[in-house]
């Protein structure tokens, strides 16, 4: 079998990185070839050199056979190469036709022919099992259903070859599942996809073939079929993984959290949580598992003081703070690693050292009246940097030039700095590699053992199953199901997150 | 009472308000094109200064040249170079707009209010040049007015019916033109993508300079056509500060229009109808003074209050860096 695609050499080097370091790949016709590593080992580089947005500094591309120049998107969309952005790259305020035929119009002297665009879509959608409406806008459509749109523009401009750029890192879990399945129907028709993540169990579900990178580098080629977990961690990472925490059994001691048929409003004014209540004790993890949208981003913005209750009552270390602020429920020592570090979690064009006192700037060590003593402030954040492997130039660095995982170690870092009693964290693995997302499991862990009352909320749900001691399931707004650890198999806490009561799953 | 009804729809007001709401309203149809294209375009007040000298000038220097003998032709040549003359100066000078904020992506806001400032120091410039007197240039004459057949016969509807100026159904075809153009034309299609979301547009291979380029040039344009036709039809020759601040008003009528030619045309009128009244009103013995404020307070109380709902495209105002590549 001769491959459809052919990188030989491929060399790319940026400023400071050598972002690809003599790359060789096969996909073969008709395979779903997954690429993985870590982030930052040149995946996403590799695939923008395939798609004509990079150009190597060496090496070869050969698409069936023939060595191709790929210079702008343009030449690869013409040799049959399609890509599917991370960041989905989709005009909001348009429909899902014009958002797939745009740059590609049908049209008769500058007119479009609306008709026929709709006709061709609609049979596109048909043909590889990929429903929406060309009808409708795209700022409506849920992520999966806008992954979907992106999907049929690259089959509408006749790819043979799908580059998707971690597919799945936007997704919920039962959008993955339909997004496996269409990826199954493309390869059934004969389309080769190239499928990039670093979430290994999504690896194995879906790919043939699988190429590991490292630091740049092909660190070798897989079978999926006989690949196991460990084996590809290993090869990501450059060392054994920890797959498996191992927490010691709690300890809990007094009551820490207390929320109390907490209802919170949602966006448009319609609740969001209808009802929750739990307690969280000092020296114990309470994960919240649930499929996102049901109600914990609002759940969370009411416990750490940035939404109000509209009904219920909340109590920290037994003081009453339903109705205070965020500084006054801050300053009892609760931390919040918030679910969107750019938008909540950091000020992004401030420095490393800014971000890593923000909101405790004012504490006494760091000032000398109004003024901050920058010695001392400097030798705080040289400290955390250093406590939490936060890799950066410098202290004075933007934030935003930090990669996912040491941007969301700087928020971990400052979180955790200034002896908090409870912690409310949300997705706080998301969109981390492997090695990041095992230190914030480490992190959640040892604040564990320290006595702090901890608040899980993922929807991964082997994150909630790892870590937390009691686990709650959130949907619609309530708590249907609560587990001890070990009290329930995934799939029954799986099933609980889509709503079905526990004793109808025998129907 | 009956009476202040009366004179606040009478059809001369009308007529008048439709006069004045045609420069605004192509100025607010320009805006259209370079916003939905993703650019700013704050100099078209400037830009439409430029038409005011450049249309009397050209139109003045035509009839000039032209021998004496007369005949509807004739007549006509004079100011439609005007006309064109305006609208080539407004392409000129917006193409420094787009240079600077598209090419070097310089601030577009920036830029605008600079062109703004070049466009009255190089008018009065050009004019003591030409003219010699810094102000004002000579009297021209527009087009042979246009008269509605059948309705100009009823002496009632005479306001409304007679002394149309040609540029007012040109700029009504324009602005359904600019509806259609839009919504179902490849160009539309690509302009707007430019102006909601560049990268996406860069990625499937369209040329967001040069659609933005497009967008800007045709602002240009269309507001050195208003300028022209402030000085040739209305003011009958080039005064200095003749447009007074319409172009920002244009502005606020293409906000207020959300972004489509169509409601640019109902806010323009609405603008226009301020105008009108506050030309009307000095009669009733209001102090001058306010009487003039009266089109700005309406465009304040539209932005303030109506507008909060208008959704601007996504990408306006911010300009474009392609990916390294």
């Amino acid at each position: 079998m001769d491959a459809i695609v052919e990188l030989s050499g491929i060399t790319k080097r940026f400023p400071g990185v050598l972002a690809n370091d003599r790359i060789s790949l096969a996909v073969a016709p008709g395979e779903i070839h997954a690429l993985v590593g870590e982030n930052g080992a040149g995946k996403s580089t590799l695939m923008k050199i395939l798609y004509g947005l990079y150009q190597p500094d060496d090496g070869t591309v050969a698409v069936r056979g023939e060595r191709v120049v790929l210079d702008s998107p343009r030449r690869a969309i013409a040799l049959g190469i399609g890509m599917v952005h991370q960041h989905f790259m989709l005009v909001p305020r348009f429909s899902v036709a014009e958002n797939v035929i745009l740059g590609a119009e049908p049209a008769r002297g500058g007119r479009l022919l609306a008709g026929e665009a709709r006709a061709r879509i609609a049979a596109l959608a048909d043909q590889y099992g990929l429903a929406v409406d060309p009808a409708a806008p795209v700022d409506g459509l849920s992520v999966g259903e806008q992954q979907r749109v992106e999907i049929l523009k690259v089959l509408y401009r006749g790819a043979e070859v799908l580059i998707l750029d971690e597919p799945t890192a936007v997704l919920t879990p039962q959008e993955v599942d339909d997004l496996f399945a269409n990826l199954r129907r493309l390869r059934a028709e004969g389309k080769t996809v190239v499928f990039i993540s670093h979430i290994l169990e999504e690896v194995l579900a879906i790919a043939d073939r699988i190429t590991v990178l490292r630091g740049g580098r092909v660190v070798g080629t897989l079978v999926a079929r006989e690949a196991t977990k460990a084996q590809i961690a290993e090869m990501m990472v450059g060392r054994p993984v920890l797959m498996d925490l191992a927490i010691p059994p709690a300890r809990p001691g007094e009551v820490a959290l207390e929320v109390a048929g907490a209802v919170v409003a949602g966006r448009r004014g319609r609740p969001a949580v209808r009802g929750v209540s739990f307690t969280v004790r000092g020296g114990e993890i309470y994960g919240i598992a649930g499929v996102e949208g049901n109600g914990q981003s609002e759940l969370v913005e009411a416990l750490v003081g940035l939404r109000p209750l509209a009904a219920g009552r909340l109590a920290i270390r037994g003081r009453d703070v339903t109705r205070a602020g965020v500084r006054a429920i801050r300053l009892l020592g609760v931390a919040h690693i918030p679910e969107d570090r750019h938008r909540r979690g950091l000020v992004l064009p401030m420095d490393v050292w800014e971000n890593l006192i923000l909101g405790h700037h004012g504490r006494k060590e760091f000032g000398r009246g109004p003024v901050l003593d920058r010695v001392a402030v400097w030798r705080y954040a040289a400290d955390r940097v250093q406590r939490f492997d936060v890799r950066t130039p410098s202290l004075a660095t933007p934030v935003l030039a930090l990669s996912g995982g040491n941007q969301q170690k700087v928020v971990v870092a400052r979180e955790l700095g200034f002896a908090p009693t409870v912690l409310i964290a949300a997705q706080p693995t998301r969109g981390l590699d492997i090695g990041a997302t095992e230190f914030v499991w480490t992190q959640l862990a040892e604040a564990r053992a320290a006595g702090l009352a901890v608040v899980l909320v993922s929807a991964m749900l082997d994150e909630v199953l790892t870590l937390a001691d009691r686990v709650g399931v959130i949907h619609a707004g309530r708590i249907v199901a609560e587990f001890p650890r070990g009290g329930a198999s995934p799939r029954e806490i799986g099933l609980a997150m889509t709503g079905a009561r526990l004793g109808e799953r025998s129907a | 009472m009956a009476d202040l009804v009366g004179s606040l729809l009478n059809l001369a007001l009308l007529a008048s308000a439709v006069r004045l709401a045609v420069p605004i309203l192509l100025t607010a149809l320009g805006a259209v094109y370079t916003e939905r294209g993703g650019v700013f375009n704050i100099g078209l007040e400037g830009t439409m200064i430029m038409g005011t000298f450049f249309g009397a000038a050209a139109t003045h220097a035509v009839a000039q040249a032209l021998p004496a003998s007369q005949g509807p032709l004739a007549s006509m040549l004079a100011p439609l170079a005007g006309m064109a003359a305006a609208m080539l100066a407004g392409v000129l000078f917006s193409l420094i707009h787009a240079l600077v904020s598209v090419t070097f992506r310089v601030d577009q806001l920036l830029s605008g209010v600079a062109l703004n400032l070049l466009a009255v120091g190089l008018a009065r410039f050009l004019n003591i040049l030409l003219f010699g007197v810094a102000t004002q240039s000579p009297g021209v004459n527009g087009f042979p007015p246009l008269a509605i057949p059948v309705l100009r016969d009823i002496p009632a509807l005479a306001p409304v019916a007679t002394g149309i100026s040609p540029v007012i159904p040109v700029a009504l075809a324009l602005v359904v033109a600019g509806q259609w153009v839009l919504l179902r034309t490849t160009f539309g299609l690509r302009l707007r993508s430019v102006g909601e979301n560049p990268h996406a547009a860069d990625t499937l291979g369209i040329d967001v300079a040069r659609l933005r380029y497009a967008g800007v040039l045709i602002s240009g344009a269309l507001a050195g056509l208003a300028g022209g036709y402030l000085s040739i039809e209305q003011g009958r020759g080039y005064l200095e500060g003749m447009t007074q601040g319409r172009g920002f008003i244009a502005l606020a009528a293409m906000i207020f229009g959300n972004w489509w030619p169509l409601g640019a045309l109902g806010a323009s009128a609405l603008f226009g109808y301020f105008d009108a009244l506050s030309l009307r009103v000095v009669a009733v013995g209001v102090p001058y003074q306010f009487i003039t404020v009266l089109p700005h307070i309406a465009t304040i109380l539209v932005l303030a209050g109506v507008v909060r709902r208008a959704t601007p495209p996504a990408a306006d105002g911010i300009p474009f860096t392609k990916e390294e590549g």
